[in-house]
Formats: C-alpha cells, sequence, structure tokens
C-alpha cells in the first residue's frame, strides 16, 4: 500500500511538503491524520489538522488521488518543507514525478513571528463568555482594557474569586448585575468583564491606589484569579511579589478547591447573579428578572449538544442503577505506595487511576459491559478492547473523551493517559477523535464530594460508572468498629444489553479489586 | 413586521444586532454612552430570516432589483465565497503565503460593488476581494501578490481599483485626493473607500474626512465594522457606534445591515447618487461581521468567544438571500446548480490561474521603480544579472 504505484496504469506520485502556514514558521505539529494510506481524497478534501505556533488548522489536500505514503505519524513536529504525505495521480505521465531532491531540502530558517495574531499562552483561548450585554449607563468610563476578561484555569480558581467571566448561563440580555459580589469586605475583583457600570467604577477608583507589584506578578494574580487589593506585599516598599500572590492561593484554595469544577463556579456566581439588587439603574425588565429571580439563556452550542445527548440516551436505553458501598483503605494504601515508587515518579496517580484499571479488569471478565446496541442494525456490537470515557468538565462544557484501549494499558500508562485527556480537556483542546468511539465511561463525582448517583450513559455505550468521594468512616473491620476509607460505586447500564447478573457481578469484581487489590492475582 | 419598516429587526432577540460596539463579553464595558438608540438603527431590507421589509425612504433605490437581479446577487456572494474558500485552501497548500479570508462580508462587498459604474474609482484594504471581483479584476491577479509573485496584482486602470493597500486606513487618503481631482475635471465619477473598524482609529482616516468633507469631495467611506480589529473588538476604539463619527466630520452618515446584500446596494447607490450630485461625501458603517481568522496566520479562537460566532452564522448574508428567493420560487434546481457549476468553475480557473503563474526571473525586481529607464538601476541590475551568473548552472525550476 505504501509502495508507489507500480501498475502499468499513467500515474504520478505527488509528494505534498509541510508548507510554511502562518508568516515565517519553521515547524508544525501533525496534530491528527484524517486519512489513512490507501484512502481516496478529493481536492481540498481535509486530510489533518495541524498545530503551528500561531494556530491549529486544517490541511487541505492539493490533489485528488490516492494516499500512498503518509511520511510522518500523528504527533510529529515536522520542520516546514519536509514531506508528509505522497498522493498517487491518475491520468498524469510518469515523467511528472517529483521527488524531492536532498539539496533542495528547504534551508533551515529562524522563527520570525510577525505581526499577526494575539500573543496567548499556549492552551490560554477565551472561554464561552456570559452572554450579557448589560450596557454601561450613563457616560462610558475610562477603559481597563489590561484588565479584560482572561482565561482562568479552572484547577486553580479559588472559591471566593468573584469569576464573573465565567457564566455560560447568564442571561442572554438585561443580567442582573452581581452587586452583591461586591459588597464591601468582599474582594475586588481581579478580574473585570465590564458585567457592571458598579464594579467598573469601583475598578476604576481603585486603580490609582493599585498595590505595586510588577507586571508578571499582576498577569499572574489575575490568571490564578487573586486580588492584588487583598494582599499585604512583603517586599521592599511593600511590593507585592510572586511569592505573596501564591502564598494567598495556597491561603484560598482548600484541599477541594483545586479540583472545583467550572460548573460549580458558575452555580455560586448564578446564585450571586440571582441573588443581587441589580444594577444602580436597573432598567424594568432587569427588575423584574431580578424579582422573580429569573436568568433566561438561550439553549445552544455545548448546553444544547449535550442535553440532546442525554435526553436520546435517557430515553432510548432502559437505564439500571447499582450501588456497591465499599472499603476502599487498600487501595487507599496501594496509591500511597504508588506515589512513592520510583516507576511513578513525576506521574500523579489517584483513586481515579486505580478505578480506571479495576474497571479494564473486571471487563474483561464481564465483556457484555462493553458493548452496544445497534438498532438500526438488530445487532449487539461486542467490542474487543475499550475505550475508556472519562467524563470531564471544560470550559466548553461536559465532555467524556476517551482512552483508547484502556485495557492494554500497563497502570503507569493509564495514569499518564488520564492526566494527558484531563489536561487536554481542561484547556479546551481535546480533538474530536479522543470524543469518537468511546466503550464505557467513568464519571468521578467525588471530587465534588458527592457519594452517589443515578448517571446517564454515554449514548451508544452500555455502561458507566460514577466513584463517589472517598470518606473516612466507621465501618466493620476485622470484627470492630474502625475508621476506614469508605467509597461508593454507582453503576448505571443498558438493560436492553445488560442483565441484572452480568451488571452485578461487573460492580461486584470492581469492588474486590479495590477493597483487595491483591485480588487481582485471581482475575487476570 | 412593525410599521416603522426602518427598524425591522426590533424586538426579536436573535435579529438585533449589538450596538456596533462592542460584542457582549468581549473585554471592553464600552457602549454608546448618552442615548442608547442604535441598536436598531440599521437600514435593512431583507432580515435575517430571509423576509423582505418594505422600507419607505430605501425602496425605491432598488425598485430595479427584479428576481432575476437578485438572483445575479446571490450568485456574486456564492461565487466570493468560493474564491474565498478556495484562495484559503491554496495557502494551507503552501501555493500562497498567507490570505485574508471575507468570509461573512459577502453582501457588504457585493451589495455595495455592484452599486458602482466602471468609471468610478474604488481604493481598498486588502480584504476587499469580492469588490475586486465586482470590478472584473482577473481571477489569478488577486493571489499575485500573495503568492509573493508580484508586488502588485493588476493595472489600476484597467479596472478603475487601486491594488490593494495594506497600510491601515491609507487608502482613505488616496480615495481623497482622487475625489478632489474629480472634482477638477469636472465629471460626476465618484471615488469610494473600503476599510474596516479598526481603521477608523488611524489619523490617516480622520484626516481623509476633513479633506473630504472641506472639498465636499465626490468619495464614499465605506466602513465595514466586522467587529474585530485583528484581536481587539471593536468596542475597544468605538465608544459610540462608528457611524455616528462622521456628523461631526461634516460628513452625512448611514448605519446598513452588512450582511443584508439588497440593503449595502440601496445605501451605496444613495451615497454615489449624493456624489455624483454635488452633495459631497457619505460615510456608511456596514455592520457585517468577521467569520472567519483576520488571516490564514492567525488564531481567533485566542480571542473570540464561541457564542459570538454562532449568533453571527444565523445572521449569515447567503443564507438569508437563498431564503428570500426560496420563498420567490427562484430557487430551483436549475437555478442552484447553474451558480454551483460557476463556482466551481471560478474556483477551477482560480487556482489553475495561481499554478500557473510564472515564477519572476530575480531581476524583475528592478522592473516598476520608475517608469522611465534609469542608468544607475540599469547598472545594479547589470550587476546583479553577472553575479547570479557566476552560480552555474542556474536552477532551471524553482521550488517550493
Amino acid at each position: 500500500m505504501s509502495a508507489p504505484a507500480t501498475d502499468a496504469s499513467p500515474t504520478t506520485v505527488r509528494e505534498f511538503r509541510l508548507p510554511d502556514l502562518g508568516e515565517g514558521l519553521t515547524e508544525s505539529e501533525i496534530v491528527q491524520w484524517h486519512v489513512t494510506e490507501g484512502d481516496t481524497v478529493e481536492l481540498n478534501q481535509i486530510i489533518a489538522d495541524v498545530e503551528t505556533a500561531k494556530a491549529v488548522v486544517e490541511l487541505p489536500s492539493p490533489y485528488a488521488g490516492v494516499v500512498v505514503r503518509l511520511h510522518e505519524a500523528a504527533g510529529t513536529v515536522v520542520d516546514v518543507g519536509s514531506p508528509i504525505v505522497s498522493f498517487r495521480i491518475a491520468g498524469e505521465p510518469e515523467a511528472v514525478v517529483r521527488p524531492v531532491p536532498e539539496d533542495e531540502a528547504p534551508a533551515r530558517r529562524e522563527p520570525n513571528l510577525v505581526g499577526y495574531g494575539a500573543a496567548v499562552e499556549k492552551g490560554g483561548r477565551p472561554q464561552r463568555r456570559s452572554r450579557s450585554t448589560v450596557p454601561a449607563v450613563g457616560a462610558p468610563g475610562p477603559q481597563v482594557p489590561a484588565l479584560e476578561a482572561t482565561v482562568l484555569p479552572a484547577t486553580v480558581l479559588p472559591a471566593q474569586a468573584p469569576a464573573q467571566t465565567r457564566t455560560p448561563t447568564a442571561a442572554p440580555k438585561r443580567t442582573p448585575v452581581p452587586t452583591a459580589a461586591l459588597a464591601p469586605g468582599r474582594p475586588l475583583p481581579a478580574v473585570h468583564d465590564g458585567l457592571s457600570e458598579a464594579s467598573s467604577q469601583t475598578v476604576v477608583a481603585h486603580a490609582d491606589e493599585r498595590p505595586r507589584s510588577t507586571p508578571p506578578v499582576r498577569k499572574l494574580a489575575r490568571d490564578l484569579g487573586i486580588a492584588l487589593e487583598d494582599l499585604a506585599g512583603t517586599g521592599p516598599g511593600a511590593l507585592i511579589t510572586r511569592a505573596d500572590v501564591l502564598a494567598a492561593l495556597a491561603g484560598a484554595a482548600g484541599p477541594d478547591a483545586a479540583v472545583l469544577d467550572a460548573a460549580v463556579l458558575d452555580a455560586a456566581v448564578l446564585d450571586a447573579s440571582t441573588a443581587s439588587v441589580g444594577s444602580p439603574e436597573p432598567a424594568r425588565d432587569e427588575r423584574s428578572a431580578a424579582a422573580t429571580g429569573e436568568i433566561r439563556t438561550p439553549i445552544k452550542g455545548m448546553r444544547k449538544h449535550t442535553a440532546a445527548a442525554m435526553v436520546a440516551s435517557a430515553f432510548t436505553a432502559p437505564h439500571v442503577t447499582e450501588f456497591l458501598t465499599i472499603d476502599v483503605t487498600p487501595t487507599m494504601e496501594l496509591l500511597a505506595e504508588l506515589k512513592g515508587s520510583r516507576a511513578f515518579e513525576g506521574t500523579k496517580v489517584t483513586p481515579l487511576t486505580l478505578v480506571a484499571k479495576a474497571v479494564c479488569i473486571a471487563v474483561a471478565r464481564n465483556p457484555t459491559l462493553n458493548s452496544s446496541w445497534d438498532e438500526a442494525a438488530q445487532e449487539i456490537v461486542q467490542y474487543s478492547g475499550v475505550n475508556l470515557g472519562i467524563a470531564a468538565a471544560t470550559p466548553r462544557g461536559l465532555l467524556v473523551p476517551n482512552i483508547k484501549g484502556a485495557q492494554g494499558l500497563a497502570l503507569v500508562e493509564l495514569a499518564r493517559a488520564l492526566n494527558g485527556l484531563t489536561e487536554t480537556a481542561r484547556a479546551g483542546r481535546t480533538p474530536p477523535a479522543d470524543l469518537a468511539g468511546g466503550t464505557l465511561s467513568i464519571t468521578n463525582i467525588g471530587v465534588f464530594g458527592i457519594d452517589a448517583g443515578t448517571p446517564i450513559l454515554n449514548p451508544g455505550e452500555a455502561a458507566i460508572l460514577a466513584m463517589g468521594a472517598v470518606r473516612s468512616m466507621p465501618w466493620e473491620y476485622q470484627g470492630a468498629v474502625a475508621l476506614r476509607s469508605v467509597m461508593t460505586l454507582s453503576l448505571s447500564f443498558d438493560h436492553r444489553l445488560v442483565d441484572g447478573e452480568q451488571g452485578s457481578r461487573f460492580l461486584a469484581d470492581v469492588g474486590t479489586i479495590l477493597r483487595n487489590p491483591a485480588m487481582v492475582l485471581t482475575m487476570v | 413586521m412593525t410599521e416603522d419598516s426602518t427598524q425591522p429587526g426590533a424586538g426579536s432577540d436573535s435579529g438585533s444586532y449589538p450596538q456596533g460596539t462592542a460584542p457582549s463579553g468581549t473585554g471592553g464595558t464600552v457602549h454608546p454612552g448618552p442615548g442608547r438608540e442604535g441598536a436598531d438603527d440599521l437600514v435593512r431590507l431583507v432580515d435575517h430570516h430571509g423576509v423582505r421589509h418594505p422600507n419607505r425612504h430605501y425602496d425605491a433605490l432598488v425598485a430595479d432589483v427584479d428576481g432575476a437581479a437578485l438572483q445575479k446577487l446571490y450568485e456574486d456572494m456564492v461565487v466570493v465565497r468560493r474564491i474565498d474558500a478556495e484562495a484559503t485552501a491554496l495557502q494551507r497548500q503552501g501555493e500562497l503565503a498567507l490570505w485574508p479570508p471575507l468570509l461573512g462580508q459577502e453582501a457588504a462587498q457585493i451589495g455595495s460593488g455592484r452599486a458602482l459604474r466602471s468609471d468610478d474609482f474604488v481604493f481598498s484594504s486588502y480584504r476587499e476581494n469580492a469588490v475586486a471581483y465586482c470590478r472584473g479584476v482577473d481571477l489569478a491577479d488577486i493571489l499575485r501578490v500573495w503568492r509573493g509573485n508580484a508586488s502588485s496584482g493588476w493595472d489600476p486602470y484597467t479596472i478603475n481599483m487601486a491594488t490593494p493597500q495594506v497600510i491601515i486606513g491609507a487608502q482613505t487618503l488616496h480615495a481623497t485626493g482622487y475625489a478632489m481631482g474629480i472634482i477638477n475635471d469636472g465629471a460626476d465619477s465618484v471615488a469610494v473607500t473600503y476599510f474596516g473598524d479598526g481603521a477608523t482609529s488611524q489619523g490617516d482616516v480622520n484626516e481623509a474626512m476633513v479633506f473630504a468633507a472641506s472639498y465636499q469631495a465626490p468619495v464614499i467611506f465605506f466602513c465595514q465594522n466586522n467587529h474585530w480589529a485583528i484581536s481587539e473588538p471593536v468596542g475597544l476604539q468605538a465608544h459610540v457606534p462608528i457611524a455616528r463619527r462622521a456628523p461631526g466630520f461634516g460628513i452625512p452618515s448611514v448605519r446598513v445591515d452588512g450582511n443584508d446584500v439588497l440593503a449595502c446596494l440601496a445605501v451605496t447607490r444613495e451615497a454615489l447618487a449624493r456624489a455624483r450630485s454635488g452633495g459631497g461625501p457619505t460615510f456608511i458603517e456596514a455592520v457585517t461581521y468577521r467569520m472567519g481568522p483576520h488571516t490564514t496566520a492567525d488564531d481567533p479562537t485566542r480571542y473570540r468567544d464561541a457564542n459570538e460566532l454562532e449568533d453571527w452564522a444565523a445572521r449569515d448574508p447567503l443564507a438569508r438571500i437563498a431564503t428570500l428567493l426560496d420563498s420567490l420560487g427562484l430557487l430551483g434546481a436549475d437555478y442552484s446548480d447553474a451558480v454551483k457549476a460557476k463556482a466551481d468553475a471560478v474556483a477551477a480557473e482560480l487556482r489553475e490561474g495561481c499554478l500557473s503563474m510564472p515564477e519572476p526571473a530575480p531581476s524583475d525586481v528592478f522592473r516598476h521603480v520608475y517608469s522611465e529607464p534609469n542608468s544607475w538601476l540599469e547598472r545594479q541590475q547589470d550587476h546583479y544579472e553577472r553575479y547570479l551568473a557566476s552560480f552555474a548552472p542556474a536552477p532551471q525550476e524553482g521550488t517550493r
């Protein structure tokens, strides 16, 4: 397949070399191929996603023909001018073959990223913002462009940050202004998105007496959602230092704040909005909206897709949910051991890692859970491999990217895959391929401090496991009551495919592993 | 349908446009301070649902646009969108160094471009490829500069359109100067200059407006407010709708739905008539949206809210005319096929013209420096050619 054409028909093999997709770029990464060797493509058909220093762009095929060779694998960083794909094109004389002579290889160029595009850190994309359009009332105040809405990494937002920048559920217009969030004693918002004239004026009024700090520190504070006004500088002349900001973050963020999800923050902001008394001069609609506590949001984008998927799943697959509460102390001990081991150095291992592994082992013994109901074909599709979906709250909303071939991954590989998946999702950069083809999913509601629930199946999948919080609880242990680490597992499955017996056996297996990881020896 | 036909979109959530300033949450708080009128002061004849709204004033200006003419406008928009897509693909394929897409701005450019007479003269920015199409430009000439093949794409006098100005806003001065020349000639042609919302912050644009008003020059300032000056939202630099600045210069202005090709045609015709009859300059703010990146080297997802793009996709300039044509029974399979065939043919011609463009010779850099022979330059050229000749054998074919 990868050999150039050898048949007698008049064909030509043409190489396509990576072009300079921006202005003055020297290399780009092939994020994903949309074609494989042997595929027939049309002119301008999208064949790959390529990430440059400036953007992720789609590569349209320059030829109509057959892909005979992909020179570089996805994930490779390729120099501009290197061949990346060869096409066989019918109907052209053989003589037109254009290989790349080595001496014509492009001279190495120095990076020269001139001019265009916003300079933003990798992954620093704007999140979907509030749809409120409350204009400033009265004369426009001075602009504070430096304080414009900035991306706040969900993982580091302290709970008390006003977080006005991320209210995807705010009203399409006439949003009640969350002035309550600006009550005396509350920290001033470090991030100002112009939602309210009141906050605008407050910020402006304080702008003159802004605490002393350096621009990098101000940026750090803004990124972390820390209000400099709240900090006492420890540097020379009360200068606020990087250490001060980080110390404030450590103080502000409780143990759970680090994993607080966007949805939780959004809900908190929404509450604040609803409870607020409105802007200083509320329009009539604003008043009435505030009075009834009603905020109307157009249903679109991610929310719409999520809703459609959930409705389709909930009303297509008859759901059964089972619960199992277990003593996971041995698993937590194992976790502590792994964290200290050299093999896992630099790799984050969490209860999710071990649950994911347990699921992979249990599903091998109960393959029915790893299947799909094909209504159209009137067939049950049994998968041999596990594409393990992980429900992730992302800037774009709920996504369930999956780890391909999770059953074949060693624990450390699985841990790395989970970390990669989560980071990519949080940065809002999950490629479509990661979202497709899932066979079984896990949702970690424990990070929110929740014990159990009745999760809805990711459409097309037969099972989803919700893992609850690990709690220290009095529990029966060796004939007495002891304080143990206890977790509840909730498993929903599609009762068309999975009977109570199979679902129960699967859940029991997962529970057995987590209760005593050594029991894996009896299973594999 | 409202009684006051100048406000057809009033009251409709998805139809009401931002006030020409900050789209929500784009980082600025800016909005018109005194007086918040302006939200629905757009001239609009065809709304985003494809519904034709009568308008007491502007209907007469487009009374001649019958079904066939509307079909032609739609075809134009489909074709230029295709040109844009093909050029974008050519850039991704390494055939062009850069391309500034016009996706979303088809109606503003076709509506205004089709209002012009052949003896009018256009001074545009680099995104007005649909205007160039209206002027009858040779398709490959649009790409010549972006391919790095020539310093300018065409002879301005063959189509009465200057080659695109890359210096932001400078072309407004050229247009105003040209229009002052028209007065001296005693002609009744008009200079039309295109620029964006960002350009209105440039000194050149403001100077041009002062001169245009002072001399009552027959020039039209056609501002396509596409909401983004690269990564800066329009609200950052425009606290009031841009069109409202013009009266301060003594120039009448109008805000038009830039995604409504019929309304753009109407307001441009009105401005042309004013200029031809000695009424001086007009400022048109066409409120539209750049649905693509600033250029192919830009990534708008880094600074733009995805909701905003969704909102504007619902106001697509092509979709509304397709709906209107359909409601009139004018979007039959024959017509649609013909439009598609035309777009395909134009795209193929564009691609062929691009790929078959002869590579310039190294010594071509000396051409067009002076219009007349220059001995010092000839000497330089001679030296350069002898220098190149020292690398024997010279490469026969440039590679990319």
